[in-house]
Protein backbone atom coordinates (compact mmCIF):
# COMPACT_ATOMS: atom_id res chain seq x y z
CA UNK A 1 0.00 0.00 0.00
CA UNK A 2 2.63 2.37 -0.99
CA UNK A 3 2.98 4.76 -4.31
CA UNK A 4 4.87 3.23 -6.83
CA UNK A 5 8.45 4.81 -8.07
CA UNK A 6 7.65 8.07 -10.07
CA UNK A 7 9.30 11.36 -10.79
CA UNK A 8 7.53 14.43 -9.49
CA UNK A 9 6.92 17.63 -10.78
CA UNK A 10 5.34 21.03 -8.80
CA UNK A 11 5.11 23.57 -11.54
CA UNK A 12 3.88 26.98 -10.68
CA UNK A 13 2.35 28.14 -13.47
CA UNK A 14 -0.59 26.49 -15.86
CA UNK A 15 1.64 27.13 -18.65
CA UNK A 16 4.27 24.87 -16.67
CA UNK A 17 2.01 22.59 -16.26
CA UNK A 18 1.09 22.27 -19.56
CA UNK A 19 4.32 22.03 -21.31
CA UNK A 20 5.04 19.02 -18.65
CA UNK A 21 2.26 16.98 -19.51
CA UNK A 22 3.27 17.39 -23.08
CA UNK A 23 6.55 16.44 -22.98
CA UNK A 24 6.75 13.68 -20.45
CA UNK A 25 5.84 10.15 -20.87
CA UNK A 26 3.06 8.59 -19.10
CA UNK A 27 2.22 11.48 -16.89
CA UNK A 28 -0.31 11.83 -14.60
CA UNK A 29 -1.55 15.29 -13.36
CA UNK A 30 -1.76 15.34 -9.33
CA UNK A 31 -4.79 17.94 -8.50
CA UNK A 32 -6.69 17.06 -4.73
CA UNK A 33 -5.17 13.73 -4.96
CA UNK A 34 -8.19 12.21 -2.94
CA UNK A 35 -9.11 9.77 -5.91
CA UNK A 36 -5.32 9.60 -7.61
CA UNK A 37 -3.52 9.02 -4.23
CA UNK A 38 -5.32 6.05 -3.15
CA UNK A 39 -5.31 4.62 -6.93
CA UNK A 40 -1.60 5.44 -6.36
CA UNK A 41 -1.33 3.47 -3.00
CA UNK A 42 -3.34 0.80 -4.31
CA UNK A 43 -1.18 0.68 -7.49
CA UNK A 44 -3.94 1.05 -9.91
CA UNK A 45 -1.99 3.45 -11.56
CA UNK A 46 1.93 3.36 -12.04
CA UNK A 47 2.82 6.95 -13.82
CA UNK A 48 6.46 7.61 -14.64
CA UNK A 49 5.52 10.92 -13.57
CA UNK A 50 3.25 13.00 -11.21
CA UNK A 51 2.79 16.46 -12.01
CA UNK A 52 1.31 18.37 -9.01
CA UNK A 53 -1.06 21.10 -9.91
CA UNK A 54 -1.23 22.25 -6.16
CA UNK A 55 1.20 25.12 -6.18
CA UNK A 56 -0.66 26.73 -9.70
CA UNK A 57 -2.47 29.25 -7.77
CA UNK A 58 -4.01 30.38 -10.88
CA UNK A 59 -5.98 27.53 -11.40
CA UNK A 60 -7.95 28.37 -8.13
CA UNK A 61 -10.89 30.58 -7.21
CA UNK A 62 -14.93 31.42 -8.26
CA UNK A 63 -16.04 34.35 -10.08
CA UNK A 64 -19.57 35.52 -10.83
CA UNK A 65 -19.91 36.60 -14.60
CA UNK A 66 -22.91 37.79 -15.08
CA UNK A 67 -25.36 35.00 -15.95
CA UNK A 68 -22.04 32.34 -15.35
CA UNK A 69 -20.29 31.44 -12.53
CA UNK A 70 -16.64 30.56 -13.48
CA UNK A 71 -14.78 27.96 -11.35
CA UNK A 72 -11.18 27.27 -11.39
CA UNK A 73 -10.15 23.50 -11.60
CA UNK A 74 -8.44 23.55 -8.53
CA UNK A 75 -10.80 25.04 -6.68
CA UNK A 76 -11.05 23.13 -3.19
CA UNK A 77 -14.60 21.31 -2.66
CA UNK A 78 -14.67 23.11 0.95
CA UNK A 79 -14.31 26.51 -0.78
CA UNK A 80 -17.29 25.50 -2.99
CA UNK A 81 -18.98 24.10 0.27
CA UNK A 82 -18.71 27.56 2.12
CA UNK A 83 -18.91 29.68 -0.31
CA UNK A 84 -21.75 32.59 -0.46
CA UNK A 85 -21.36 33.19 -4.51
CA UNK A 86 -21.98 29.32 -4.82
CA UNK A 87 -24.67 29.44 -2.47
CA UNK A 88 -26.27 32.36 -4.23
CA UNK A 89 -25.65 31.54 -8.07
CA UNK A 90 -25.54 27.64 -7.87
CA UNK A 91 -27.48 26.05 -4.86
CA UNK A 92 -27.97 22.62 -6.38
CA UNK A 93 -24.22 22.44 -6.17
CA UNK A 94 -23.68 23.98 -2.24
CA UNK A 95 -26.17 20.84 -1.28
CA UNK A 96 -24.56 18.08 -3.63
CA UNK A 97 -21.20 19.06 -1.81
CA UNK A 98 -22.56 18.17 1.59
CA UNK A 99 -23.21 14.51 0.20
CA UNK A 100 -19.25 14.60 -1.39
CA UNK A 101 -16.90 12.47 1.20
CA UNK A 102 -15.93 14.02 4.02
CA UNK A 103 -14.92 17.35 5.31
CA UNK A 104 -11.25 16.16 5.42
CA UNK A 105 -11.84 14.70 1.75
CA UNK A 106 -13.23 18.26 0.97
CA UNK A 107 -10.19 19.90 2.13
CA UNK A 108 -7.94 18.75 -0.08
CA UNK A 109 -10.40 17.35 -3.08
CA UNK A 110 -11.08 19.71 -6.24
CA UNK A 111 -13.86 19.94 -8.57
CA UNK A 112 -11.55 20.00 -11.32
CA UNK A 113 -9.92 16.63 -10.20
CA UNK A 114 -13.55 15.41 -9.78
CA UNK A 115 -14.72 15.96 -13.13
CA UNK A 116 -11.80 13.95 -14.51
CA UNK A 117 -11.87 11.29 -12.41
CA UNK A 118 -15.69 11.49 -13.61
CA UNK A 119 -16.95 8.30 -11.37
CA UNK A 120 -20.15 7.72 -12.84
CA UNK A 121 -21.20 8.46 -8.61
CA UNK A 122 -19.57 11.69 -7.80
CA UNK A 123 -21.52 14.08 -6.79
CA UNK A 124 -20.19 17.28 -8.92
CA UNK A 125 -20.26 15.19 -11.92
CA UNK A 126 -24.08 14.80 -11.43
CA UNK A 127 -24.11 18.51 -11.06
CA UNK A 128 -22.42 18.73 -13.80
CA UNK A 129 -24.33 17.17 -16.22
CA UNK A 130 -27.68 18.92 -14.81
CA UNK A 131 -26.49 22.14 -15.39
CA UNK A 132 -24.94 21.80 -19.00
CA UNK A 133 -21.36 23.00 -17.24
CA UNK A 134 -18.66 24.03 -20.01
CA UNK A 135 -15.26 22.39 -19.35
CA UNK A 136 -12.35 24.60 -20.83
CA UNK A 137 -9.04 22.57 -21.18
CA UNK A 138 -5.75 23.64 -22.04
CA UNK A 139 -3.05 21.59 -24.17
CA UNK A 140 -0.56 22.37 -26.01
CA UNK A 141 -2.74 23.44 -28.64
CA UNK A 142 -4.08 26.37 -26.54
CA UNK A 143 -7.79 26.39 -24.75
CA UNK A 144 -10.90 24.51 -25.99
CA UNK A 145 -13.92 24.46 -24.60
CA UNK A 146 -16.32 21.09 -24.05
CA UNK A 147 -20.19 21.19 -23.60
CA UNK A 148 -20.31 18.59 -20.48
CA UNK A 149 -22.68 16.50 -22.62
CA UNK A 150 -19.88 15.66 -24.40
CA UNK A 151 -17.24 15.37 -21.94
CA UNK A 152 -17.79 11.65 -20.74
CA UNK A 153 -16.15 9.76 -23.23
CA UNK A 154 -17.17 6.41 -20.98
CA UNK A 155 -16.69 4.87 -18.21
CA UNK A 156 -14.29 7.46 -15.97
CA UNK A 157 -12.62 8.54 -19.06
CA UNK A 158 -12.99 12.36 -19.88
CA UNK A 159 -12.69 13.42 -23.48
CA UNK A 160 -9.61 14.82 -22.84
CA UNK A 161 -6.28 14.03 -24.57
CA UNK A 162 -3.74 13.14 -22.27
CA UNK A 163 -1.65 16.18 -22.92
CA UNK A 164 -4.54 18.36 -21.87
CA UNK A 165 -5.55 19.80 -18.41
CA UNK A 166 -8.49 21.18 -17.38
CA UNK A 167 -8.29 24.37 -16.21
CA UNK A 168 -11.69 26.09 -15.11
CA UNK A 169 -15.61 24.88 -14.91
CA UNK A 170 -18.58 27.43 -15.97
CA UNK A 171 -21.90 26.69 -14.88
CA UNK A 172 -25.12 28.91 -16.38
CA UNK A 173 -26.89 30.78 -13.26
CA UNK A 174 -30.69 29.73 -13.29
CA UNK A 175 -32.89 32.77 -12.03
CA UNK A 176 -33.55 32.97 -8.46
CA UNK A 177 -37.35 31.49 -8.60
CA UNK A 178 -35.59 28.16 -9.62
CA UNK A 179 -36.66 25.30 -7.31
CA UNK A 180 -33.59 22.85 -6.77
CA UNK A 181 -32.69 19.63 -5.28
CA UNK A 182 -29.90 17.23 -4.75
CA UNK A 183 -30.39 13.75 -3.37
CA UNK A 184 -28.56 10.39 -3.22
CA UNK A 185 -29.13 7.04 -1.59
CA UNK A 186 -25.87 5.50 0.02
CA UNK A 187 -25.54 3.26 2.82
CA UNK A 188 -23.42 5.27 5.47
CA UNK A 189 -23.20 8.84 5.27
CA UNK A 190 -20.11 10.24 3.10
CA UNK A 191 -20.26 6.87 0.75
CA UNK A 192 -20.30 6.54 -3.57
CA UNK A 193 -23.97 7.19 -3.93
CA UNK A 194 -25.71 4.10 -5.06
CA UNK A 195 -28.24 6.98 -7.30
CA UNK A 196 -28.06 10.28 -7.17
CA UNK A 197 -30.54 12.76 -8.70
CA UNK A 198 -30.29 16.74 -9.55
CA UNK A 199 -33.45 18.22 -10.26
CA UNK A 200 -34.52 21.99 -11.40
CA UNK A 201 -37.74 23.28 -11.86
CA UNK A 202 -38.46 26.47 -13.26
CA UNK A 203 -42.22 27.76 -13.04
CA UNK A 204 -44.00 30.45 -15.38
CA UNK A 205 -46.91 33.21 -13.80
CA UNK A 206 -49.50 30.28 -14.40
CA UNK A 207 -47.62 27.99 -12.38
CA UNK A 208 -46.37 25.76 -15.04
CA UNK A 209 -43.27 24.18 -15.82
CA UNK A 210 -41.25 26.22 -18.23
CA UNK A 211 -37.23 24.30 -17.56
CA UNK A 212 -36.69 21.29 -15.70
CA UNK A 213 -33.49 19.15 -15.63
CA UNK A 214 -32.87 15.97 -14.54
CA UNK A 215 -29.80 14.27 -13.81
CA UNK A 216 -29.25 10.77 -12.16
CA UNK A 217 -25.79 9.63 -11.05
CA UNK A 218 -24.48 6.25 -10.23
CA UNK A 219 -27.35 4.70 -12.57
CA UNK A 220 -25.01 4.02 -15.87
CA UNK A 221 -21.24 3.75 -16.42
CA UNK A 222 -21.75 8.11 -17.56
CA UNK A 223 -24.16 10.66 -15.46
CA UNK A 224 -27.68 10.51 -17.59
CA UNK A 225 -29.71 13.28 -17.89
CA UNK A 226 -33.49 12.68 -18.45
CA UNK A 227 -34.89 14.34 -21.24
CA UNK A 228 -38.13 12.38 -21.71
CA UNK A 229 -38.61 13.37 -18.12
CA UNK A 230 -37.89 16.75 -18.74
CA UNK A 231 -39.85 17.38 -21.64
CA UNK A 232 -42.64 15.53 -20.33
CA UNK A 233 -42.64 18.12 -17.60
CA UNK A 234 -42.29 21.38 -19.62
CA UNK A 235 -45.40 23.24 -20.10
CA UNK A 236 -47.60 21.25 -17.44
CA UNK A 237 -48.79 21.68 -13.83
CA UNK A 238 -46.20 20.22 -11.88
CA UNK A 239 -49.22 18.19 -9.79
CA UNK A 240 -47.90 15.00 -7.43
CA UNK A 241 -49.80 12.80 -10.23
CA UNK A 242 -47.16 14.26 -12.99
CA UNK A 243 -43.98 13.99 -10.87
CA UNK A 244 -45.23 10.24 -9.95
CA UNK A 245 -45.35 9.29 -13.38
CA UNK A 246 -43.00 10.73 -15.21
CA UNK A 247 -40.21 9.40 -12.44
CA UNK A 248 -41.92 5.99 -12.92
CA UNK A 249 -40.71 6.42 -16.30
CA UNK A 250 -37.18 5.79 -15.18
CA UNK A 251 -37.84 2.54 -13.26
CA UNK A 252 -36.61 1.53 -17.44
CA UNK A 253 -33.53 3.07 -17.80
CA UNK A 254 -30.54 1.09 -18.56
CA UNK A 255 -28.43 0.58 -15.14
CA UNK A 256 -25.60 -1.43 -14.47
CA UNK A 257 -25.45 -4.13 -12.15
CA UNK A 258 -22.29 -4.96 -9.74
CA UNK A 259 -21.78 -7.91 -6.81
CA UNK A 260 -23.68 -5.84 -4.27
CA UNK A 261 -26.29 -3.73 -6.09
CA UNK A 262 -27.99 -5.52 -8.99
CA UNK A 263 -29.11 -3.54 -11.81
CA UNK A 264 -32.99 -3.67 -11.05
CA UNK A 265 -32.27 -1.75 -7.56
CA UNK A 266 -30.68 0.94 -9.19
CA UNK A 267 -33.78 1.13 -11.79
CA UNK A 268 -35.61 0.99 -8.40
CA UNK A 269 -33.66 4.11 -6.46
CA UNK A 270 -33.08 5.54 -10.36
CA UNK A 271 -37.29 6.03 -10.36
CA UNK A 272 -37.50 6.70 -6.08
CA UNK A 273 -35.08 9.06 -6.11
CA UNK A 274 -36.19 11.10 -9.36
CA UNK A 275 -39.51 11.62 -7.75
CA UNK A 276 -38.24 13.03 -4.12
CA UNK A 277 -35.71 15.20 -6.04
CA UNK A 278 -38.66 16.84 -8.54
CA UNK A 279 -40.82 16.91 -5.07
CA UNK A 280 -38.14 19.07 -3.44
CA UNK A 281 -37.39 20.88 -6.65
CA UNK A 282 -41.16 22.08 -6.86
CA UNK A 283 -41.54 22.67 -2.84
CA UNK A 284 -38.30 25.13 -3.22
CA UNK A 285 -39.46 27.11 -6.76
CA UNK A 286 -41.43 30.30 -6.21
CA UNK A 287 -44.72 30.05 -7.96
CA UNK A 288 -45.11 33.45 -7.44
CA UNK A 289 -42.75 34.13 -10.18
CA UNK A 290 -44.03 36.65 -12.80
CA UNK A 291 -44.87 34.96 -16.63
CA UNK A 292 -42.73 38.10 -17.93
CA UNK B 1 15.56 7.34 -14.82
CA UNK B 2 16.51 7.10 -11.46
CA UNK B 3 12.79 7.88 -10.44
CA UNK B 4 13.16 5.37 -7.22
CA UNK B 5 16.21 7.77 -6.02
CA UNK B 6 13.90 10.43 -6.63
CA UNK B 7 14.25 12.91 -2.87
CA UNK B 8 13.58 15.72 -2.15
CA UNK B 9 14.57 17.79 1.21
CA UNK B 10 11.19 18.71 3.12
CA UNK B 11 11.08 21.47 5.09
CA UNK B 12 7.78 21.74 7.13
CA UNK B 13 6.93 22.63 10.94
CA UNK B 14 4.92 20.01 12.52
CA UNK B 15 3.61 20.76 15.94
CA UNK B 16 5.20 24.25 15.85
CA UNK B 17 8.81 22.72 15.50
CA UNK B 18 10.68 23.16 12.33
CA UNK B 19 12.26 20.33 10.60
CA UNK B 20 14.30 19.50 7.57
CA UNK B 21 14.33 16.28 6.26
CA UNK B 22 14.99 14.18 2.76
CA UNK B 23 12.30 11.94 1.73
CA UNK B 24 11.42 9.82 -1.04
CA UNK B 25 9.07 11.78 -3.15
CA UNK B 26 6.82 8.87 -3.69
CA UNK B 27 6.22 8.75 0.50
CA UNK B 28 2.99 9.34 2.27
CA UNK B 29 3.00 12.49 4.51
CA UNK B 30 1.42 9.75 7.34
CA UNK B 31 4.45 7.79 6.48
CA UNK B 32 6.98 10.93 6.45
CA UNK B 33 5.62 11.60 9.88
CA UNK B 34 6.15 8.13 11.32
CA UNK B 35 9.12 6.58 10.10
CA UNK B 36 11.02 9.98 9.32
CA UNK B 37 9.66 11.97 12.01
CA UNK B 38 9.21 9.83 14.59
CA UNK B 39 5.73 10.85 15.23
CA UNK B 40 3.77 7.60 15.87
CA UNK B 41 0.63 9.36 17.24
CA UNK B 42 -0.66 9.63 13.38
CA UNK B 43 -2.23 6.04 12.80
CA UNK B 44 -2.14 4.16 9.16
CA UNK B 45 -5.04 2.27 8.71
CA UNK B 46 -6.37 1.75 5.09
CA UNK B 47 -3.94 3.89 3.27
CA UNK B 48 -6.96 4.95 1.00
CA UNK B 49 -8.59 7.55 2.37
CA UNK B 50 -11.48 5.40 4.16
CA UNK B 51 -10.45 4.87 7.67
CA UNK B 52 -9.58 8.38 9.33
CA UNK B 53 -7.19 7.04 11.24
CA UNK B 54 -4.32 9.48 9.83
CA UNK B 55 -6.17 12.59 9.80
CA UNK B 56 -3.71 15.68 10.39
CA UNK B 57 -4.64 19.07 10.45
CA UNK B 58 -2.62 20.89 7.09
CA UNK B 59 -2.49 24.43 7.49
CA UNK B 60 -5.08 23.81 10.23
CA UNK B 61 -7.30 22.34 8.09
CA UNK B 62 -8.03 18.16 8.39
CA UNK B 63 -6.64 15.59 5.86
CA UNK B 64 -5.38 12.61 4.85
CA UNK B 65 -2.03 12.24 5.43
CA UNK B 66 -2.15 9.18 3.85
CA UNK B 67 -3.65 11.09 0.75
CA UNK B 68 -0.92 13.33 0.57
CA UNK B 69 2.55 12.95 -0.58
CA UNK B 70 5.12 14.12 1.96
CA UNK B 71 6.95 16.38 -0.49
CA UNK B 72 3.51 18.72 -0.88
CA UNK B 73 3.75 19.29 3.20
CA UNK B 74 7.14 21.37 2.05
CA UNK B 75 7.18 24.77 3.40
CA UNK B 76 3.10 24.02 5.33
CA UNK B 77 2.40 23.62 8.57
CA UNK B 78 0.86 20.24 10.40
CA UNK B 79 -0.52 19.50 13.41
CA UNK B 80 -0.30 15.78 14.86
CA UNK B 81 -2.33 14.47 17.66
CA UNK B 82 1.31 15.00 19.94
CA UNK B 83 0.63 18.77 19.12
CA UNK B 84 -3.16 18.80 21.05
CA UNK B 85 -1.37 18.71 24.68
CA UNK B 86 0.08 21.55 26.26
CA UNK B 87 2.64 19.48 28.35
CA UNK B 88 1.27 17.22 30.56
CA UNK B 89 -2.12 18.93 30.22
CA UNK B 90 -4.35 17.09 28.03
CA UNK B 91 -6.29 19.37 25.18
CA UNK B 92 -9.87 19.42 26.73
CA UNK B 93 -11.37 16.91 24.11
CA UNK B 94 -8.71 14.80 25.52
CA UNK B 95 -9.96 14.91 29.00
CA UNK B 96 -13.06 14.04 27.79
CA UNK B 97 -12.42 11.50 25.62
CA UNK B 98 -10.77 9.77 28.75
CA UNK B 99 -13.75 11.03 31.08
CA UNK B 100 -16.64 9.83 28.72
CA UNK B 101 -14.66 6.38 27.84
CA UNK B 102 -14.65 8.04 24.55
CA UNK B 103 -11.68 5.71 23.18
CA UNK B 104 -10.63 1.79 23.83
CA UNK B 105 -8.49 0.22 21.53
CA UNK B 106 -7.41 4.12 20.54
CA UNK B 107 -6.30 3.67 16.90
CA UNK B 108 -8.54 5.84 15.49
CA UNK B 109 -8.25 8.79 18.34
CA UNK B 110 -5.67 10.36 16.73
CA UNK B 111 -7.62 10.98 13.83
CA UNK B 112 -10.96 11.59 15.97
CA UNK B 113 -8.62 14.19 17.76
CA UNK B 114 -7.72 16.12 15.21
CA UNK B 115 -11.14 15.95 13.23
CA UNK B 116 -12.78 16.94 16.20
CA UNK B 117 -10.34 20.43 16.92
CA UNK B 118 -11.06 21.77 13.69
CA UNK B 119 -14.51 20.97 14.39
CA UNK B 120 -14.76 22.85 17.79
CA UNK B 121 -12.53 25.80 15.99
CA UNK B 122 -15.30 26.01 13.02
CA UNK B 123 -18.18 26.09 15.29
CA UNK B 124 -18.19 26.26 19.16
CA UNK B 125 -21.47 25.08 19.89
CA UNK B 126 -22.54 21.93 17.79
CA UNK B 127 -25.29 20.16 18.38
CA UNK B 128 -24.91 15.96 18.20
CA UNK B 129 -25.76 16.10 14.89
CA UNK B 130 -23.16 18.03 14.12
CA UNK B 131 -20.68 15.90 15.76
CA UNK B 132 -22.09 12.81 13.79
CA UNK B 133 -21.59 14.39 10.73
CA UNK B 134 -17.72 15.48 11.59
CA UNK B 135 -16.94 12.22 12.74
CA UNK B 136 -18.83 10.34 9.21
CA UNK B 137 -14.98 10.09 8.02
CA UNK B 138 -13.72 8.31 10.93
CA UNK B 139 -14.10 4.94 11.92
CA UNK B 140 -13.99 2.89 14.92
CA UNK B 141 -14.54 -0.37 15.93
CA UNK B 142 -14.50 -0.36 19.51
CA UNK B 143 -16.09 2.21 21.63
CA UNK B 144 -19.50 2.42 19.14
CA UNK B 145 -19.44 6.57 18.90
CA UNK B 146 -21.41 7.32 21.58
CA UNK B 147 -18.81 8.40 24.01
CA UNK B 148 -16.59 9.80 21.71
CA UNK B 149 -20.51 12.42 20.27
CA UNK B 150 -20.75 12.85 24.15
CA UNK B 151 -17.22 14.05 24.96
CA UNK B 152 -17.29 16.27 22.32
CA UNK B 153 -20.18 18.46 23.39
CA UNK B 154 -18.86 18.33 27.38
CA UNK B 155 -15.40 19.62 25.61
CA UNK B 156 -17.20 22.43 23.21
CA UNK B 157 -18.66 23.13 26.77
CA UNK B 158 -15.62 23.00 28.79
CA UNK B 159 -13.90 24.98 26.12
CA UNK B 160 -17.11 27.92 25.73
CA UNK B 161 -16.67 28.13 29.65
CA UNK B 162 -13.18 28.35 29.55
CA UNK B 163 -12.95 30.85 26.54
CA UNK B 164 -15.61 33.00 28.48
CA UNK B 165 -14.52 32.90 32.17
CA UNK B 166 -10.65 33.02 32.04
CA UNK B 167 -8.94 34.09 29.02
Amino acid sequence: MKPPPFSYHDPETLEQAVELLATLDNAKALAGGQSLMPMLNMRFVLPDHVVDLNRVSELSGIRRNGQTIEIGAMTRQRDLEFSSEIATACPLMSEALTHVGHRQTRNRGTIGGSLCHLDPAAELVCVAAALDAVVEVVGPNGRREIPFAEFPAGYMSPAIDFTELVSRVTFPVWPRETGHAFVEFSRRHGDFAIVSAAAMLLLDGAGRVSRAVLALGGVGAVPLRMHDVEAALIGQAPTAELIRRVSETCRTVEAVGDVYVPASYRQHLACVMSRRALETALSRADRSAAAA
Amino acid sequence: MDSVADTRTIELRVNGKAYSRPAPVRMTLSDFLRHELKLTGTHVGCEHGVCGACTILFDGRSARSCLMLAVQANGHEITTVEGLANGKDMHPLQAALSDHHGLQCGFCTPGMLTTLVELLNDNPSPSAEDVRVAISGNLCRCTGYEGIVAATLDAAQKMRAGAGGRS
